[in-house]
């Protein structure tokens, strides 16, 4: 089975705050800030590795899975990263991330999916500089898929020939059954121990969180390939649908008055703020 | 002219305030192009929905009832979306961004080949086009979009746009539901798990009180429940309480959780990482309690508590109790 996983590489989200906006408002930078693969995308490669798992502890895995990321040519840092955790080789799509919009992202993957011809292509549920959430249903749509978004929880039979995802939705949780070829995009709880049931494995308990790359990995991500290709020679129509045309500062929330008791706090609420 | 398209997907009959909301956000895109809106209803059962729908101001409410509708799957959802849209002159389709419209609308999008802007918290027109606020980096630059094809596919937050008041009543117009596409048939729904609250809405509620990390255990909610309870709140939580296995995910509030915008917040235990706080910093009034003086939440908090909560919290609610009499 081979797994296509689509990784955006972002400015650290854990610093999204001191992203900076360009005099003239027409730029976002985050010099100083060190590129990242997306959370939900790292979390997207833990989940094919513990899907592709073979159950005896080999590990080699029952399949291919390919890391795939359009972005800058350093963007080869973060795809090296996902081949460090484990997977086999990668493809680098050069892009400019101001030229990009969800449509021509999901354009480019889709032309990939003809040529590399995936069962299942897994991936974040949201880019976090962007913050769009589209990719996946849009792909889907363009390849004529099903697709399960947002999954908390994916069960994958021995066959690899489908997935029952438990998606992560308002008021609970759907379970759904999708047959490959499929689309399936990821929630945070995917990570969590008991986030993939393989069948082969048994329900295993994993560690929280994405998995390290060892120093093994490391070493033998360098030997593996990182194809690159550009958005032309896939013939990919790369007039934007959607153009950011300023980004402005929004309005910061002040750090107020400490206060010493409860009942100073109950005081304030009912008298100042008057929400009591 | 300019029409407009409100998509919502109804269960059990419940129409939420959201409605109302995406009914102001398209009142005002009408009022900027000239033109009006309509409403889209899709369910399995929308007979006790349709008299409320038809007083959100619409020209008219579409309602597509069939058996599998109650699902909510974005295969058969989209083509009954693109059906309507593509039968009326609309410009603008447009959903509060709820689970289903998050993942409807783009794959919607990518069918008539419309650009999408998710999670719009501000509308302006000029030139004779729209420009939509929207937060990026966790909430920490917004970016001014415009979409360049004949129909621009948009999600709306509530909170941001307060709702309008329910009046008139719209004509009710039934769509003749299209048979399911073969890639319905690629799919199967096997049911849902509702995480049960008997508390309000935490998107919708007037106050919310949320725990984190320093709640320690699944047990010591009791003690957030108790003082919601007695507020009339939502109770609300951090990823780190959520993947601790304290609450279940459906009550995280973040950048990748829940949106909300109370009155009154209160964070208990939380300390205020920037996910966190992106989905709750459009609060009226923040309070933070929290052992830690230095956390980041009291930066952002109108009053903060500098206390152990499970002193404080017990104590708040005795005081509240108190004040209510
Ligand atoms: C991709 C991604 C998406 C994310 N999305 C979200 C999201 O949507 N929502 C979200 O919340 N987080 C999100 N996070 C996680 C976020 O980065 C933080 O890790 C998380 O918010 C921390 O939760 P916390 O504040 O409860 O825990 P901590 O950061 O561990 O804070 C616990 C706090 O409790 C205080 N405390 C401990 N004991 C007591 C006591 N007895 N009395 C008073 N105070 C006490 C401590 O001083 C501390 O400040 C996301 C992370 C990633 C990578
Ligand atoms: N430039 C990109 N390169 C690779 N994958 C991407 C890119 N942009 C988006 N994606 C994928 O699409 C998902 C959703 O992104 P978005 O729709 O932009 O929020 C991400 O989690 C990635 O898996």
């Amino acid at each position: 089975m081979k797994i296509l996983v689509p990784v955006k590489r972002v400015a650290d989200p854990d610093n999204a705050n001191k992203v900076k906006i360009s005099e003239d408002g027409l730029h976002v930078t985050s010099e100083g800030l060190e590129g990242k693969p997306n959370p939900f995308d790292e979390y997207a490669v833990e989940t094919a590795l513990r899907i592709l798992e073979d159950g005896v502890g080999s590990g080699n895995l029952r399949g291919e899975v390919v890391v795939v990321t359009i972005g800058p040519e350093d963007a080869s840092r973060e795809v090296r990263q996902c081949l460090a955790m484990g997977a086999d080789r990668g493809i680098l799509v050069v892009g400019d991330d101001e030229r990009l919009d969800s449509s021509i992202v999901a354009k480019v993957l889709a032309k990939l999916v003809e040529k590399e011809q995936p069962d299942l292509v897994l991936m974040g549920k949201q880019a976090v500089d962007g913050d769009s959430n589209q990719t996946a249903q849009s792909l889907a749509q363009l390849l004529g898929w099903p697709q399960a978004t947002f999954a908390g929880r994916i069960e994958v039979p021995a066959d690899l020939a489908s997935a029952v995802v438990t998606r992560e939705v308002d008021g609970g949780a759907a379970k759904v059954k999708v047959a490959f070829p499929a689309v399936i995009s990821v929630d945070l709880r995917i990570v969590s121990p008991t986030g993939v049931d393989n069948t082969v494995c048994g329900q295993k308990a994993y560690q929280e969180g994405p998995r390290y790359a060892s120093l093994k990995g490391i070493m033998k991500a360098k030997k593996k390939p990182i194809d690159q290709i550009t958005m032309d020679q896939l013939g990919v129509d790369q007039t934007l649908k959607v153009r950011t045309v300023r980004f402005t500062a929004p309005a910061q929330r002040k750090a107020g008055v400490k206060v010493d008791s409860v009942e100073t706090l109950v005081a304030k609420l009912r008298d100042e703020a008057r929400v009591l | 002219m300019s029409n407009i398209l409100i998509v919502i997907h109804v269960t059990d009959n419940e129409v939420k305030k959201s409605v109302f909301s995406a009914a102001a956000f398209a009142k005002q895109a009408a009022a900027f192009a000239g033109g009006s809106y309509s409403l889209l209803a899709i369910g399995s059962d929308l007979s006790g929905a349709t008299a409320k729908l038809a007083t959100a101001g619409a020209a008219k409410v579409y309602t597509a009832q069939a058996p599998d509708l109650g699902n909510a799957l974005a295969e058969r959802l989209a083509p009954i979306i693109e059906q309507v849209l593509l039968a009326g002159s609309f410009k603008m389709v447009v959903s509060p961004a709820s689970s289903v419209a998050k993942d409807v609308m783009p794959r919607l999008a990518a069918r008539i080949g419309a650009g999408m802007a998710s999670e719009v918290v501000g509308l302006s027109f000029d030139a004779g086009r729209f420009t939509y606020l929207r937060p990026m980096y966790a909430g920490n630059v917004n970016g001014a979009v415009q979409i360049d094809t004949p129909i621009e596919v948009v999600t709306i937050r509530p909170t941001e746009f307060e709702a309008l008041a329910p009046s008139g009543t719209s004509p009710v117009e039934t769509v003749a539901v299209p048979a399911p596409e073969p890639v319905a048939a690629k799919i199967e729904y096997l049911g849902f798990e509702k995480a049960v609250s008997t508390r309000p809405d935490l998107a919708e509620a007037a106050i919310v009180v949320s725990g984190g990390r320093g709640m320690k255990a699944k047990e010591n909610f009791v003690i957030l429940e108790e003082l919601a309870d007695l507020l009339g709140a939502a109770v609300g939580a951090s990823r780190a309480a959520v993947d601790s296995g304290f609450i279940h995910n459906d009550f995280q509030v973040g950048q990748t959780g829940k949106i909300v915008a109370p009155n009154l917040y209160i964070a208990c235990g939380i300390s205020g990482a920037l996910q966190h706080v992106a989905g709750m910093k459009s609060s009226r009034v923040v309070v933070a309690i929290n052992k830690d003086e230095e956390a980041p939440i009291f930066q952002i908090a109108d009053y903060g508590l500098v206390a152990d909560l499970f002193k404080a919290v017990p104590e708040l609610t005795a005081a509240v109790r108190a004040l209510k009499g």
